[in-house]
């Protein structure tokens, strides 16, 4: 039988660790040591990446952590980290997977 | 504006010091005729005292990270302290001459997500760059080194500092950039010593070869543009803070000085002795460095390059008062645009003025 392929909310994901971050007056800075792309993340974005341990599912983290801390439509909040999530997977920023990732944490930037 | 730039402009506006170049040490296995510093060891900051240090910028804020010495790779736990660094989300790059890096160490420099590698080449001919380095067959390592780290697909700058000795050999450095897939960037810029010697300016390229320098495509891009007449100064010119020493960037030594920058020795805390919040936030050096602008230089704010000029305010430091001109950078105003500084109308007023009888005292 074949196994059903999970949908991006259902994944896991993990920070990656070739990346430089830091928390400037409440943004978080974040550059790929692979492709040297910079992005600045807003609070919602900041906390999904400061939740991507690599054992929290990505619909756990929005029902969790992002539906609690900011008055927003879950069906949206989904679609919203979906895409966020599937565009810094695209630049090594995060990663994904079916299954929890074990390896250590890419620690919290401070 | 770039997304960089908002998140200086934010430093700038919260007081956080964006960037930190750490120097390690000053031993180093090259002894390059225009270097600034002692070579010897008086007393390194230990892996621990580094690795605080590390944690306390982290705190701070801080997100760019050069590591940078004498040669970085002199140092055993050189490669501990990059784990360190990394840990803590560092962006780092390192500056190297690339001697003591084979392939295992370039691996692990891949390995630990080091940005970008800066390697120091002063000519494509082996025998001119050994004389500069005074170490011979640093050519050949340093050549390989590059190799080995591109092969690890990490970023290396060729960097190569112009000077008398190497003045012709630009071109072939640049060609050899090419071949090896790498940019390539060129300082005219020779610093006195960090103890104030300024015995090693001599090895400076004439200012009337910088001319040609700056008409170089090449190097410079659109010539016209760069060599183009100053335009007059705003406001917003005469407001204008005259770099980013000392206001989100400074330079800590391998002893834990704190000063501004690496090329501005103003002594502002040590880091033995204070933490580096206390001293970013508190040094009454640091305080009259942030408190200087354009406006307030005496010379420079009358200069027609004042908006224009690359004037290092550490440089004027160590020619002696740190709101002066830098007289390097007037040389390059000059031959970049044709136009004198008006430091240079001052200096050459007083040789006119100078008085055509001397009477000396008879004591």
């Amino acid at each position: 039988m074949r196994r059903r392929r999970k949908t991006i909310v259902e994944k896991y994901i993990a920070r990656s660790s070739a990346i430089a971050a830091r928390l400037i007056g409440g943004e978080m800075m974040i550059m790929s040591a692979v492709d040297s792309t910079f992005f600045t993340l807003n609070e919602v974005a900041t906390l999904i990446w400061q939740s991507a341990d690599g054992r929290t599912p990505l619909s756990a983290i929005v029902s969790d952590r992002i539906c609690p801390e900011f008055e927003v439509d879950p069906g949206q909040a989904s679609r919203d980290a979906e895409q966020f999530v599937t565009d810094l997977c695209q630049h090594g920023i995060l990663t994904m997977s079916e299954q929890p990732i074990n390896s250590p944490p890419t620690p919290e930037a401070r | 504006m770039s997304l960089l730039a908002e998140m200086n402009q934010k430093a700038l506006s919260l007081g956080i010091p964006l960037s930190v170049h750490l120097d390690v040490t000053y031993r180093c296995n090259e002894r390059c005729v225009h270097c600034y510093l002692d070579h010897d060891d008086h007393g390194e900051m230990t892996t621990a005292e580094i690795k605080d240090i590390l944690n306390q910028l982290s705190d701070a804020g801080v997100f760019f990270l050069t590591l940078s010495g004498g040669e970085v790779l002199m140092r055993r736990d050189f490669f501990e302290i990059v784990e360190h660094a990394r840990r803590l989300l560092f962006n780092v790059k390192m500056k190297t001459n690339g001697v003591m890096i084979r392939e295992p160490e370039a691996r692990r420099i891949r390995e630990l997500g080091v940005e970008q590698v800066q390697i120091s080449l002063y000519s494509h001919r082996a025998e001119i760059h050994d004389a500069i380095t005074k170490l011979p067959g640093s050519f050949k390592r340093t050549v390989q080194a590059i190799r080995f780290l591109k092969s690890q697909g990490l970023k290396v700058v060729i960097a190569n500092v112009l000077m008398a000795s190497n003045l012709f050999d630009n071109t072939g450095v640049m060609a050899l950039a090419k071949e090896l897939a790498v940019p390539y960037t060129l300082d005219p810029t020779v610093s006195p010593k960090m103890d104030g010697d300024t015995s090693i300016l001599a090895l400076r390229i004439p200012g009337s070869e910088l001319k040609q320098v700056f008409r170089n495509q090449e190097l410079v891009g659109n010539v016209e543009e760069f060599c183009a007449p100053p335009p007059a100064p705003g406001e917003d010119i005469m407001d204008g803070l005259p770099c980013s020493a000392g206001h989100t960037a400074c330079y800590i030594t391998p002893y834990g000085d704190v000063f501004p920058c690496v090329q501005f020795p103003l002594p502002s805390g040590n880091l033995r002795q204070q933490k580096f919040a206390d001293i970013w936030h508190n040094s009454p050096q640091l305080h009259e460095v942030r408190s200087i602008r354009a406006r307030d230089l005496p010379t420079c704010s009358t200069c027609a390059h004042v908006g224009t000029c690359t004037r290092c305010p550490g440089l004027a430091f160590m020619e002696g008062n740190m709101r002066g001109p830098s007289t390097a950078d007037c040389e390059k105003s000059f031959h970049r645009t044709g136009i004198p500084s008006a430091n240079m109308l001052q200096k050459n007023r007083t040789v006119t003025s100078f008085p055509l009888v001397q009477i000396q005292s008879i004591a």
